[in-house]
């Protein structure tokens, strides 16, 4: 009876991609507003904040680990490249923040990647660590850019390009670029190899360590660019900004489809997990819905996509254990 | 040196670190400040500690089974929220004080049954529990705001919030219920066959399913246990708080696991107890207070405790080496 | 064995299917109360399928299943075990964290009200039982601090706990020295004198003819037939076990060996091999023989650059060389297929392609992104050189046979174009045809001017593929035999750490 029939798993598999249309078909008919370029297109740019941020984050659970810290970095991140704007100019303000986003990355890096400690924890205790940091070096206050309007920085987050808003051609393209890396360069072999297998890669002359490193590298350059897009939307920032965006992105990450045991996934899923989160609280807004309705939603909408998936895999819906 | 390991007391503070570690800050704090080692001071760590410790002893109970529970404080803000809410109800408004009673068990039910709920989608979907608990974190928080519409809830009966301040001798109520659980959850775990059997689970989950371990069921149970002492930590709470916030318990589970993990539980399973959780559960309070006492801002709290963690993790692996006889993997 | 006695166990007709195979096909199998019977077969025959639908694992389409004369039906290996007919895995089902007590009581721990444990008890059955197979450890001790000989023997307890009727014993000297091997079948014969019937699966000729009285052998999921070991030989049971007799010759064609590839001097691992010293030239293929534990794997793996030596030199194509990463050890020319394909060989959910060409992936590329076309050639190639069997490069390893996942690993090392060639245990878990054309494969490589060491615990395989066998023994060289002067005898000796007397 729990047995998938034919079809099934092969719709399970593109269960998400299904979700999706679902979704929007049934937004389309509950909201005229819906089906509309700005709405689409503001969907596009309220999402590449956690879009950015889940590019990285997929990386490095492909290969094998988890990144909790990535919602602390942004808080980090945000506050340093905003306050620094008023002091050092936006030139210099922008490679400092991306630089010292690098440092708190090749911390991880050193300590997951190098040290071999579990991620789940490090990153967690990071968490806690960058977010004292922040409130540290703010003393507890927010920060604000004073002049708003005169400065170029202001491009990243409220500019267009060829009337499309920058922050969707910042997320578009570095989501083309990571999934050319991870399908078509040695490198995102490796990151699969290290993620699906970590003793047969070094069995087989991968440098495990380096490439995990790297993976905490560039989830790390993700975070500063969507610090970057947010510092410059918002041209201001609390200084917990970033709080709960680790599972928002992890939420995405999973929808996408990539496993959380590392070796499979992919850039251009995550891409569709991080728009179906979006659609969702996009779709049940216009339709009147309490901004908290999309929680709910979202609860089922992963249990259920994450299930199908599991399902798939070993053939029977339901669990076989006792 | 080789008679140190002879040393009983030694060789467990080995195998437990973190109890010299609380032994060291409890020493420190009650000579840098002259405020803490008062009966009332400690008291108000026990206090304080037991919000987290309580959730800390399902959690406990979770993680050796090889799952996790992300949920915590989404469920800790729902009992608290019915707690709160159940006590006005028009039904019960000839009950006096008995009010709070339904308004508790209710709370208390409902904790049981998000940790029933968890436990059955893992058991029957085989999603790994990370997952399912991390969405039943965002779908329990949207629960609690559903049924608060975003507002906080204040008790009207004094009685309720008063009931914090009640004390049993040097021991305030509070705090003797959490030593009571601990206890209880302690001899769950050490004495009983579902304790046991916890064990089993996560060790080798495929030897305990051959060997007739209903492994379902009994993760399903755990989850419940977590639940209710996730609400019974939150309608504590609320009775110190006189009140619940929608926003109650966030970040809750992440002080938790910390905990947890300070204790020397593995996160792979199979491995942890509950005076281990209790150390890292008072290793962390009493860095909180002990700095709160010292003037210290709260923000150096997190660098510290996440640097702990870290610290931790090192050093276990350090010196419990695995069998795997030098390999350089 | 009288004839009036009712077969202890008796299984007639089983048909199992899994989707789209015919896992047993009406197969036939009893063992008699006090009887040693083994069953034999190729990976794949349907041993492990029979097996796990006695021990309650799996239902059987059809057919039926009679214990003591009566049908039974046993959905659970709990069930199973109740009917007394319990399975010893080949792979432990321990959990490490926990006593041995717990373990042997798993799932039917001792219990006194309010669902506590019944410590006293336990401990005293528990111990009685590990008594009973006169084990030198308390029940109390965690399992995870226990030599695998022991783990295998609480495993074994955990089948005591009942009156057994039947025991079945799947691959279990696979991790056992020789002396910890006669502790095991000391114990099978006290069960068998116990009136309890054995099923004894194992790979390995010599045990088998040593203990059994009977022999089944499955080919395919059916049921070839059944022989009195005592009437019988090795041939007649290969050749029920896959139609035809083994090619054991050697081409005897005089091989050419090149100069020295290999020349380990004086290496040493504390704790691990002292003093090893051997070369090996191109063109000769080398056999480390041993028992488990002999410190054969650490050797290669320090040749690898797994492990650092603490002492001791390498050269090799005449230079010294210092490896510390496996990066060092491949940029060298050395390759390593190592002992335990699935776990340190492939990566199971990659493919065919992918894990063929992992080593080199960053060198086979057109400007910076891989180049796929020279990627398939090299699959390809090795496929055709190789003759692995997959319907496409892109079918993901992990589905392939072990003959064909091993040919994988193999293929995978050779298009690095090594000049030395290890190979771990080349054959482990594989069927006796791809075994033969492993072992022809490997002497074709040293004919093609490889140097080739080959590690290996059955001794058949090095006496077939070797040029010079070196045989170790607790971490030491014990002696080095050329292929002529050989004889099993003087092997067994050796590994057994018994110094050759030098001819007068």
């Amino acid at each position: 009876m729990t047995r998938l029939k034919a079809g099934g798993p092969a719709i399970a598999k593109q269960g998400i991609l299904v979700a999706f249309i679902v979704f929007m078909i049934a937004f389309s008919l509950m909201s005229d507003r819906f089906l509309s370029v700005d709405n689409f297109m503001s969907v596009f740019r309220q999402s590449a904040i956690i879009g950015v941020m889940a590019l990285g984050v997929t990386i490095v659970v492909i290969g094998g680990n988890l990144d909790l810290s990535v919602g602390s970095m942004l808080s980090f991140a945000t506050v340093l490249v905003v306050d620094l704007h008023d002091k050092i100019g936006p030139e210099l303000a922008i490679p400092v923040m991306v630089l010292a986003t690098l440092c708190l990355g090749a911390i991880n890096g050193f300590l997951i990647g190098i040290l071999r400690l579990n991620s789940l924890i490090v990153t967690l205790g990071m968490l806690s660590a960058i977010q004292g940091l922040v409130l540290i070096y703010s003393g507890g206050q927010n920060v604000d850019i004073v002049d708003q309007r005169g400065t170029w920085f202001a491009v990243f987050g409220r500019g267009a390009v060829f009337g499309i808003a920058t922050p969707i051609i910042i997320f578009g393209a570095l989501a083309l670029v990571f999934h050319v890396i991870m399908t078509t360069m040695p490198f995102g072999r490796r990151v699969h190899a290290v993620g699906g297998n970590p003793t047969a890669s070094v069995f087989s002359g991968i440098p495990r360590s380096r490439v995990v490193f790297m993976t905490y590298l560039i989830s790390a350059l993700c975070v500063a660019i969507a610090a970057i897009i947010l510092g410059s939307r918002v041209m201001g920032s609390q200084n917990n900004v970033g709080q709960g965006y680790e599972l928002q992105v992890l939420a995405a990450v999973i929808l996408g489809g990539t496993s959380l045991l590392g070796g499979s996934g992919s850039i251009l899923r995550t891409v569709l997990g991080v728009l179906m989160l979006a659609f969702i609280q996009n779709g049940l807004i216009l339709m009147g819905q309490p901004y908290y309705t999309q929680w709910l939603v979202t609860w089922a909408v992963i249990i259920v996509a994450v299930w199908l998936d599991v399902a798939a895999k070993r053939g029977r819906l339901f669990s076989p254990i006792a | 040196m080789a008679y140190l390991y002879e040393n009983p007391l030694l060789r467990w503070l080995m195998r437990n670190p973190i109890w010299g570690f609380v032994l060291i800050v409890f020493i420190f704090f009650s000579l840098s400040s002259e405020h803490f080692f008062a009966a009332r001071n400690l008291q108000n760590i026990l206090v304080q500690t037991s919000t987290i410790g309580l959730i800390a002893l399902g959690m406990t109970l979770v993680m050796i089974n090889g799952n996790i529970d992300l949920s915590v404080g989404a469920t800790l803000a729902l009992a608290a929220a019915f707690a709160v809410d159940v006590q006005s109800w028009a039904m019960f408004a000839t009950w006096g004080n008995w009010q709070i009673l339904p308004a508790v068990c209710l709370a208390l039910l409902v904790g049981i049954l998000m940790g029933a709920i968890n436990g059955f989608i893992v058991w029957k979907t085989g999603v790994d529990a990370f997952i399912v608990t991390l969405g039943a974190m965002l779908g329990i928080r949207g629960l609690v705001f559903v049924y608060t519409g975003e507002q906080s809830f204040y008790a009207m009966n004094f009685a309720y919030s008063d009931f914090s301040a009640l004390s049993v001798g040097p021991l305030p109520v509070l705090a003797l219920i959490f030593l009571l659980c601990v206890g209880g959850v302690h001899w769950l775990l050490s004495r009983t066959v579902h304790g046991r059997n916890t064990y089993a689970v996560g060790g080798n989950r495929e030897a305990a399913v051959n060997a007739g371990i209903r492994v379902g069921p009994h993760m399903m149970i755990n989850f419940m246990i977590i639940g209710f002492l996730a609400a019974l930590s939150g309608v504590l709470l609320s009775t110190q708080m006189g009140a619940a916030t929608p926003n109650l318990g966030r970040d809750y589970e992440l002080w938790v696991i910390t905990a947890v993990v300070l204790g020397g539980t593995k996160l792979t399973g199979g491995k942890g107890d509950i005076i281990g959780t209790l150390g890292g559960v008072l290793a962390i309070g009493i860095l909180r207070n002990g700095m709160n006492l010292m003037q210290v801002p709260a923000f150096y709290v997190y660098v510290i405790l996440g640097s702990i963690l870290i610290a931790v993790l090192f050093l276990d692996k350090r010196f419990n080496r695995t069998t795997d006889g030098g390999l350089r993997l | 064995m009288s004839d009036q006695q009712q077969p202890a166990l008796r299984l007639q007709g089983i048909v199992k299917t899994f989707p789209g195979v015919r896992a047993l096909d009406g197969v036939d199998f009893e063992v008699m109360p006090g009887e040693v019977h083994a069953l034999l077969g190729e990976n794949g025959a349907g041993k492990s399928t029979l097996m796990k639908v006695l021990a309650g694992m799996y239902q059987p389409d059809e057919g039926q299943i009679l214990i003591a004369g009566q049908s039974v039906q046993m959905t659970t290996p709990i069930e199973a075990k109740a009917q007394g007919v319990v399975l010893i895995h080949q792979e432990l089902s321990l959990v490490p964290e926990m006593s041995a007590a717990e373990n042997i009581y798993l799932g039917e721990l001792p219990l006194k009200s309010f669902g506590r444990v019944n410590w006293a008890t336990l401990e005293k059955r528990s111990n009685a039982i590990l008594a009973r197979l006169k084990c030198n450890f308390r029940a109390e001790v965690t399992v995870a601090n226990l030599s695998i000989a022991n783990q295998q023997m609480v495993e074994i307890a955990r089948a005591l706990t009942v009156d057994a009727r039947v025991v079945v014993f799947d691959e279990p000297t696979a991790s056992l020295t020789d002396a910890e091997k006669v502790v095991l079948f000391d114990i099978i014969n006290d069960l068998k004198s116990q009136g309890v019937g054995i099923v004894y699966i194992s790979h390995r000729m010599d045990e088998i003819f040593t203990l059994s009285d009977r022999i089944t052998v499955l080919r395919d999921g059916a049921y070839r037939g059944t022989l009195t070991t005592a009437n019988t030989d090795e041939d007649e049971v290969t050749r029920l076990m896959i139609g035809r007799s083994l090619d054991l010759s050697r081409n005897e064609a005089a091989p050419k060996f090149g100069k020295t590839m290999l020349d380990v001097r004086n290496l040493s691992y504390s704790g691990l091999f002292e003093d090893v010293s051997f070369t090996v030239r191109a063109g000769e293929v080398v056999g480390f023989y041993g028992l488990v534990g002999a410190g054969r794997t650490e050797v290669a793996e320090t040749l690898f650059g797994l492990r650092t030596a603490s002492s001791g030199d390498v050269l090799v194509g005449g230079e010294k060389v210092t490896i510390t990463s496996p990066r060092d050890a491949i940029a060298l020319g050395i390759s390593l297929v190592p002992e335990n394909r699935k776990e340190q060989g492939l990566v199971l959910q990659m493919n065919c392609r992918d894990n063929m060409t992992l080593p080199q992936v960053q060198d086979l590329t057109a400007g910076p992104f891989v180049s796929q076309g020279a990627e398939l050639a090299i699959f390809d190639q090795y496929r055709d050189r190789l003759a692995i069997k997959t319907p496409s490069w892109k079918q993901s390893v992990g589905v392939l046979s072990g003959g064909n996942q091993q040919k994988i690993v193999i293929g995978k090392w050779l298009s690095m174009q090594p000049r030395v060639l290890i190979v771990d245990e080349p054959t482990r878990g594989i069927d006796v045809g791809s075994k033969s054309e492993i072992h022809q494969l490997l002497r074709e490589l040293a004919a093609q001017g490889y140097a080739v060491v080959v590690i290996s615990s059955e001794m058949p395989e090095v006496l077939r593929v070797s040029d010079r066998i070196i045989a170790m023994y607790h971490g030491r060289i014990m002696r080095e035999f050329d292929i002529q002067d050989v004889t099993e005898d003087s092997l067994v000796q050796a590994i057994s750490g018994i110094k050759a007397e030098e001819p007068a």
